[in-house]
């Protein structure tokens, strides 16, 4: 009795969770918008794994004789900037560092974040007053401030961006997981399992985490978005990615001094930015309408 | 109400007590000496000993917290350690600077956010729900501080309409509501406003869908009310709502209007944070960051009690 107790369980919910996931997948596919910007989003990420074979020059070689060649010159289809590097290699190339400067950041606080706030959400009571009041108070920042107070604390450089950005993102996530977590932990079948004398370990790892994973996973892509402009903006400032390499936001930043003598040329990086952040928010909108069962 | 707007500063309170904390921590994240960016390589060891207890790094942290914090109660922040004027009042002339192009920002975006979020609730899935929600999908998509040198490349360097940067001829600390001075504003204002206009669209019009599906709605249309009785009174249940999305978006302007500002050299607290960033003067950037946070918390409790007394039914929850 107890053996096949124990046998059907799993297997029902793995059956339920993989007829969940095949509909969550069907309705994504029928929404055109999202299937664009998924597409978008996944040629950029191609763009910035396959650079090396992609961009036609050296991203960090530049001739001063070419320096600030208009959009269209012979050999530099979208022009060379300020130091005369290619314009059209340094975009392809600074999808390496401007993709992983926006996603990993979301990815670090979306384990992080998750872990305290499931924490918080299955342990409630003290626990979780403490640790959500602790998590307000970096709640009460601005983002943008706030990554900027502590990236302008630590200083210039990829390692600060990144954990700035991680801190700012943990608390909204950790927000989302322990709200999610402590509506799960009221159903009936926690309480069976409970009852049935499962540890906690055991009843978060088999019955809390399939539930709530899911909804602070898309959570977590809303943010990639804002994470993007964001990344971009600290190297804008000076802080974050440091010259010569290759990023937008840096980018940006550097060719601003060019405005009055190619104007169009010192604004290319930003569309970059642009459009990655649109398809990532986009790809996250259709996410999230696709994984809510009420339509 | 009483009880409640009590109850909700009380819970302000350890949350200000933490920000500040938290501005303090961040002198002492910072790698190396506080004092290395005005001190000559060469100093004494006498001298370094002297300066520190100057300003006060020679004691212990939790001394230096609540020295720091009683200092900061009375308005002293301290004193900028590259030109060693008080952080307080470089803080207090950019933050008006920085308000003047903040609320300019929140109520441009905030007008057309409605808007675009009202037609859009009101004839959802037409094209223009859909135009509208292109638009605020845009919004919040949108680099601002890129948005920016964009405008900048189009109305200043192509069309030499508006001047590109700074805020007139008094410089940081002269404005006035002119044209002359006003030009100035225009651009930056509008880059600005894109992000709550984003925003504010947004949540009109999922407020406005959820209204006009609830039963009250279809109740005053079978009574025989007008189109445009029935719209006063999804405009009236849309409101507070509304209303605390454009607070909550006034302090994330505040806080982080450096990009725009950089991008503008409009004189305010972004413009300070990044001359602090630039020179390593850490004073300065905690007191500008602590002066901004605690802006946002103050209106944070603002726009919660404004609300609740605006909707009665959220002081129960």
């Amino acid at each position: 009795m107890a053996v096949t107790a124990e046998n059907i369980v799993p297997l029902a919910t793995v059956d339920k969770s993989q007829g969940y996931w095949r509909a969550v997948w069907s309705r994504f596919l029928r929404d055109k918008v999202a299937v664009c910007a998924g597409l978008v989003a996944a040629g950029l990420v191609l763009m910035a794994i396959f650079a090396p074979w992609i961009a036609p020059a050296d991203p960090l070689q530049g001739t001063m004789l070419k320096r600030l060649s208009p959009i269209g010159t012979e050999g530099y289809p979208l022009g060379a900037d300020e130091l005369g590097r290619d314009m059209l290699s340094r975009l392809i190339y600074g999808a390496r560092l401007s993709l992983f400067m926006g996603v990993v950041p979301v990815l670090i606080a979306f384990a992080i974040g998750s872990a305290i706030g499931i924490a918080a959400g299955y342990l409630g009571g003290w626990v979780n007053t403490i640790t959500m009041r602790t998590l307000d108070v970096l709640y009460a920042f601005p983002s943008v401030l706030l990554a900027i107070a502590i990236s302008g604390a630590l200083g210039a450089g990829i390692l600060n961006g990144l954990l700035s950005l991680t801190v700012v993102f943990i608390p909204p996530i950790a927000r989302v997981a322990e709200s999610v977590t402590t509506s799960v932990r009221k159903l009936e079948y926690i309480e069976a399992a409970q009852a049935s004398g499962a540890s906690s370990l055991r009843i978060v790892r088999d019955h809390v985490l399939g539930n709530v994973l899911g909804p602070i996973f898309v959570y977590a892509t809303s943010l990639i978005s804002v994470s993007m402009i964001l990344a971009a903006g600290l190297s804008f400032l000076g802080l974050g990615v440091s010259p010569p390499n290759a990023e937008w936001g840096l980018m940006l930043n550097t060719l601003r001094n060019a405005i009055y003598v190619q104007p169009w040329l010192a604004a290319l990086p930003g569309v970059m930015i642009f459009m990655t952040s649109i398809s990532f928010n986009m790809l996250s909108d259709g996410l999230r309408s696709a994984m809510d069962v009420k339509q | 109400m009483l009880v409640f707007v009590i109850r909700r500063i009380f819970y302000t309170i350890p949350i200000m007590l933490g920000v500040s904390l938290v501005c303090f921590a961040l002198v002492h994240i910072s790698p190396g000496d506080p004092l290395v960016s005005i001190l000559p390589p060469d100093a004494s060891v006498e001298l370094q000993e002297q300066m520190m207890a100057i300003y006060g790094f020679d004691r212990s942290y939790p001394e230096q917290f609540f020295r720091w914090l009683g200092l900061a109660m009375q308005g002293d922040l301290g004193n900028s350690i590259a030109t060693g004027r008080p952080v307080a009042s470089e803080v207090f002339n950019a933050v008006g600077n920085t308000l003047i192009l903040a609320v300019t920002a929140t109520i441009i975006g905030f007008t057309l956010g409605s808007l675009f979020g009202f037609v859009a609730g009101y004839y959802r899935d037409s094209w223009i729900d859909k135009l509208a929600t292109g638009i605020a999908v845009v919004g919040v998509s949108v680099p601002h501080y890129w948005l920016g040198m964009v405008m900048v490349i189009i109305f200043s360097v192509e069309l030499r309409w508006l001047p590109a940067t700074g805020a007139g001829p008094g410089g940081s600390s002269q404005w006035m509501w002119d044209w002359v001075h006003m030009q100035y504003l225009i651009l930056p204002a509008i880059t600005m406003s894109v992000i709550p206009m984003g925003i504010v669209a947004r949540t009109v019009r999922a407020l406005v869908a959820d209204i006009l599906q609830q039963e009250f709605v279809t109740g005053l249309q079978a009574k025989g009310l007008l189109d445009r009785g029935v719209l006063a009174h999804v405009v009236k249940n849309a409101a507070p709502t509304a209303l605390a999305v454009m607070g909550l978006q006034l302090g994330y302007l505040l806080g982080g209007s450096i990009l725009i500002e950089t991008v503008f050299s409009w004189p305010g607290t972004g413009f300070l944070l990044g001359q602090a960033i630039f020179q390593r003067d850490l004073p300065l950037l905690q007191g500008t960051i602590l002066v901004l946070a605690m802006f946002f918390v103050i209106l944070n409790l603002l726009v919660d009690v404004a609300q609740t007394s605006l909707d009665p039914r959220l002081q129960r929850g």
